[in-house]
């Protein structure tokens, strides 16, 4: 099993010293698998987490009254950036309901990507209100589907009530320079508000 | 959408077992991205099976806290007691995300943005 792993790049790297990640995050079938798996060059892994409880309010459970827990599945993926940092991104379900797993993934992470669909913009809202609240800087990438309609940035700015300073990119989650491009405009953005904060 | 991965066979271990009824790591400094390693010639003579399994994967390089977990097919919560525990018996090294404070923001910012650059 070890020797199939090195020779697959599994580990990180001897000299590697500091790891920060990200968050991508969207609704159901936004494309943050793809997103993931896109730009990771481990073969992105999963891990799925039990939740209990706290999506009893908001779940729809009729039908099924025995059901208490619910799987959460959460993708990551790996870049090596230098030989001392690596990037983690974390694509998660980004839903109030799933608190407890968006607060291990928010603690220290640098920012978050929230991804959406033009279809289906206003399921971005509840996304983006929990990143406020937790005080979590964000950009927004619209992945651009080919069967979606095409608007016009103003228009998807208006439609999601985004801050004037708000990035908004277009991209597809299944090509990894668009990706980046996504991935750079958010991290040149918190690199804006951090001088701001030191001025 | 992408295709749903074949999933896990989930075994017939509960997880409590794993860690022994604990819900908790032995210590909270254990992040997602925390970089774990095998300390080498540690015996591993009265570990359980899944810390076994644990060190047979870390000895190989360093991983984060959320790759042995999906490496091994454990929920995180469950990943950071066996890791703790490893921790302190001696047999796994940390090597912690640099805190915030510690290094200037816009410099780590920076290195991020080269690096993503640098890729294309």
């Amino acid at each position: 099993m070890g020797s199939a792993l090195v020779s697959d790049r599994v580990y990180v790297a001897d000299t590697v010293t500091t790891a920060v990640k990200i968050l991508i995050v969207g609704h159901f079938a936004v494309g943050k698998t793809t997103f993931v798996g896109t730009l990771s060059e481990i073969r992105p892994l999963r891990t799925e987490e039990v939740m209990t409880q706290a999506g009893e309010l908001i779940d729809d459970l009729a039908g099924v009254p025995d059901k208490t827990t619910t799987t959460v599945a959460m993708d990551f993926g790996r870049l090596t950036l230098s030989d001392s940092l690596v990037l983690y991104l974390f694509g998660a379900p980004g839903q109030k309901r799933f608190m407890r797993l968006w607060k291990d993934m928010m603690q220290g992470a640098l920012g978050a990507l929230v991804l959406a669909d033009t279809r289906r913009l206003d399921q971005s809202f509840d996304i983006m209100s929990v990143l406020e609240e937790h005080g979590m800087p964000y950009a927004v990438a619209v992945n651009q589907f080919d069967d979606a309609p095409v608007f016009p940035e103003a228009e998807i700015r208006e439609a999601l009530d985004l801050l004037p300073e708000t990035p908004l990119v277009i991209c597809d989650a299944r090509e990894a320079e668009s990706s980046s491009k996504a991935l750079i405009s958010l991290v040149e953005y918190l690199r804006t508000l951090t001088s701001q904060e030191q001025r | 959408m992408t295709p749903p991965r074949p999933r896990r066979d989930r075994g017939l271990v509960r997880p409590y077992v794993v860690t022994d009824g604990r819900a908790h790591p032995t210590r909270n400094t254990l992040d997602l991205v925390t970089l774990v390693t095998a300390v080498s010639g540690r015996s591993l003579s009265g570990l359980s099976p899944e810390k076994r399994r644990v060190m047979e994967l870390c000895r190989g390089g360093a991983l984060s806290v959320v790759e042995v977990s999906g490496h091994l097919g454990l929920a995180t919560s469950v990943t950071k007691v066996l890791l703790s525990d490893l921790v302190d018996s001696g047999h796994i090294s940390i090597r912690p995300p640099i805190p915030k404070a510690q290094l200037p923001d816009a410099q780590l910012l920076q290195e991020v943005l080269d690096g993503l650059r640098s890729r294309f």
